[in-house]
């Protein structure tokens, strides 16, 4: 399908919306009626047709908007996007792996054109036609990262791997659920989780990691990861957290249901053929309450699962104030019947809302 | 003076030891304050270490107390600066002219040690090969992640940014390449609800 790309916003007025296309297709990342931490990985071997797993890098309607979001907070502060000496060459396979995956993606879309080193972009979508030479950082106005996670939804960590220990030591972040790339910048793995509660404790990230470093070129991973975000914000940044954080107290009964989003990020990992690095693109989702109830099944579950989530958790993603409002709002689409095992919507065959 | 036992914490706060005198060509020494005593006790089990020695030692409010014990060890280079910006030049020339075999020793405030520490990783010693020990204040570095400016010398919880005025509250997460904890604004959230700042640790 030709995908007709909104004029939004993401801050301001957030004129964001959802189409029921894009509701449809929500990766919603609770596979049962409540969550734990757990190293929830698969292979990102495609998905079923016009799921957000279906291709490699997902395009949807929010594309050209969240790419117009993005050049706002990068002309605000320039150190969203960083990468050390040594990275520069694992921003060029980015750029191949982006560049090869949207062309044969999306045909219509975006072309890839090489002959040799002599490569030419087209970007449809952006209105972007360009022709450089492949490693030659002269030939781009900016690094070979920035140049096309300008072009990419998501943010991008990219991760050098050394002694069996994963880097963070470039980057593209400005959709991020509050770490700060120039903060964590050269830390390994442990130390930018170290904030996380709980996972620690439960070898979660020790599994992670050896998962990681066993990822191998051509045999991608996924999962999913989730919070909450008042109003559609993208950049919901710890640099910018003085200024974002009071619209948490905005919620109220009558507007929670359009206000307040459940934000999901899909996760993948792609191991990188030059630099032997690892690409860690953090796709963000955004859905309304309001959206999300639509799906009874989706609704039912919401509401178990922040009604049992451990304290430490809710904190942690920053709801816990607002979680009686939310149960208050979300018990209203619960009406206690069992829902079907796995992450999709089943609206053919879960049951209607019963009143 | 005892040494002060830091709480376990998260794994991005450092931690730190107790030196101990190691084979090298050269030794660099670099302490601030009280750091000096951890120095001399260096040197209590291992005085010969300090004729390949250079000491960069910063006395802050310690004044002269251990300046002339530190110069008794018998340093090879012995430099005492009025701060720690005031030195990192000298550092870097230090760290620029030093060959294989030269062995790194911090002691004092996690400030000085941090700072130090990121000059020697920028010259290429990883940050496992650089031994330090926390001697003197609990006071810390912070780095305001809105701003980004830093505030030295932090002793309560929260504090006020020195640069943009925010009230942050002091996070365990640190930064190797900035020397730096991360300072958070604590009333984002509920604007003028600041708690009575208290001494860290306590």
């Amino acid at each position: 399908m030709t995908i007709q790309f909104n004029t939004e916003t993401f801050r301001d007025d957030y004129s964001f919306r959802n189409s029921d296309w894009a509701i449809k297709r929500f990766p919603f990342p609770f596979h049962e009626d409540s969550y734990m931490y757990s190293v929830n990985m698969e292979q990102h071997r495609g998905g079923p047709a016009g799921s957000v797993y279906e291709k490699r890098f997902d395009v949807d309607e929010h594309y050209v908007s969240e790419m117009a979001d993005r050049a706002i907070v990068l002309a605000e502060d320039p150190l969203r996007c960083q990468s050390l000496p040594h990275m520069t060459l694992a921003g060029w396979d980015t750029l191949e792996l982006i560049m090869v995956s949207k062309s044969e993606d999306y045909p219509d879309l975006f072309e890839l054109h090489r002959d040799g080193d002599r490569w030419r972009w087209i970007n449809k979508p952006m209105g972007i036609d360009h022709t450089f030479t492949f490693l030659d950082e002269t030939t781009l106005p900016c690094g070979p990262l920035e140049y096309i996670t300008r072009q990419a939804q998501g943010d991008y960590a990219v991760l050098d791997q050394r002694g069996d220990m994963l880097y963070m030591d470039a980057g593209m972040v400005t959709t991020q659920a509050d770490w700060s790339l120039d903060f964590d910048i050269g830390m390994d793995f442990f130390e930018w989780h170290a904030p996380v509660p709980l996972a620690h404790e439960m070898g979660i990230f020790k599994r992670a990691l050896k998962f990681l470093l066993n990822i191998q070129q051509g045999a991608p991973a996924r999962r999913l990861n989730w919070t909450m975000t008042v109003n559609p914000l993208l950049d919901t940044s710890p640099e910018n957290y003085h200024k974002w954080g009071v619209q948490k107290t905005t919620l109220t009964p009558e507007n929670i249901g359009a206000k307040q989003h459940l934000r999901v990020e899909l996760q993948t990992f792609y191991r990188l053929p030059r630099s032997n690095a690892l690409l860690f693109p953090i796709r963000c989702y955004l859905i309304a309450f309001q959206d999300l109830v639509t799906v009874p099944k989706w609704g039912r579950r919401l509401h178990r699962v922040v009604r049992d989530l451990p304290e430490e958790l809710a904190t942690y993603k920053g709801f816990i104030a607002n979680r009686p409002l939310m149960l208050d709002y979300l018990s209203r689409y619960d009406d206690g019947l069992p829902t079907s095992p796995g992450i999709w919507p089943d609206l053919e065959t879960e049951p209607p809302l019963q009143t | 003076m005892s040494k002060f036992q830091f709480p376990p914490s998260i794994s991005s706060r450092p931690v730190y030891g107790t030196l101990e005198p190691r084979p090298g060509k050269a030794h660099l020494m670099i302490a601030d304050a009280e750091g000096a005593e951890a120095l001399l006790d260096l040197a209590a089990s291992d005085a010969a270490l300090f004729a390949n020695a250079h000491i960069i030692y910063i006395p802050k409010d310690t004044g002269e107390t251990y300046v002339e014990r530190l110069r008794a060890l018998g340093p090879a280079q012995f430099y005492v600066g009025p701060s720690y910006a005031a030195s990192v030049q000298r550092i870097r020339r230090v760290l620029s002219d030093a060959h294989m075999g030269l062995q790194v020793y911090l002691a004092g405030t996690e400030g000085l040690m941090g700072q130090a520490q990121n000059e020697a990783m920028q010259a290429g010693i990883p940050h496992g090969a650089i031994q330090t020990e926390h001697r003197g204040s609990v006071a810390r570095r912070m780095q305001c992640v809105h701003c980004k400016g830093i505030t030295e010398d932090v002793t309560t919880d929260p504090f006020v940014c020195s640069h943009c005025g925010l009230n942050l509250f002091v996070r365990d997460h640190y930064s190797r390449r900035l020397a730096a904890f991360q300072g958070v604004c604590i009333d984002a959230e509920d604007p003028g609800n600041v708690p009575e700042p208290v001494e860290l640790y306590k």
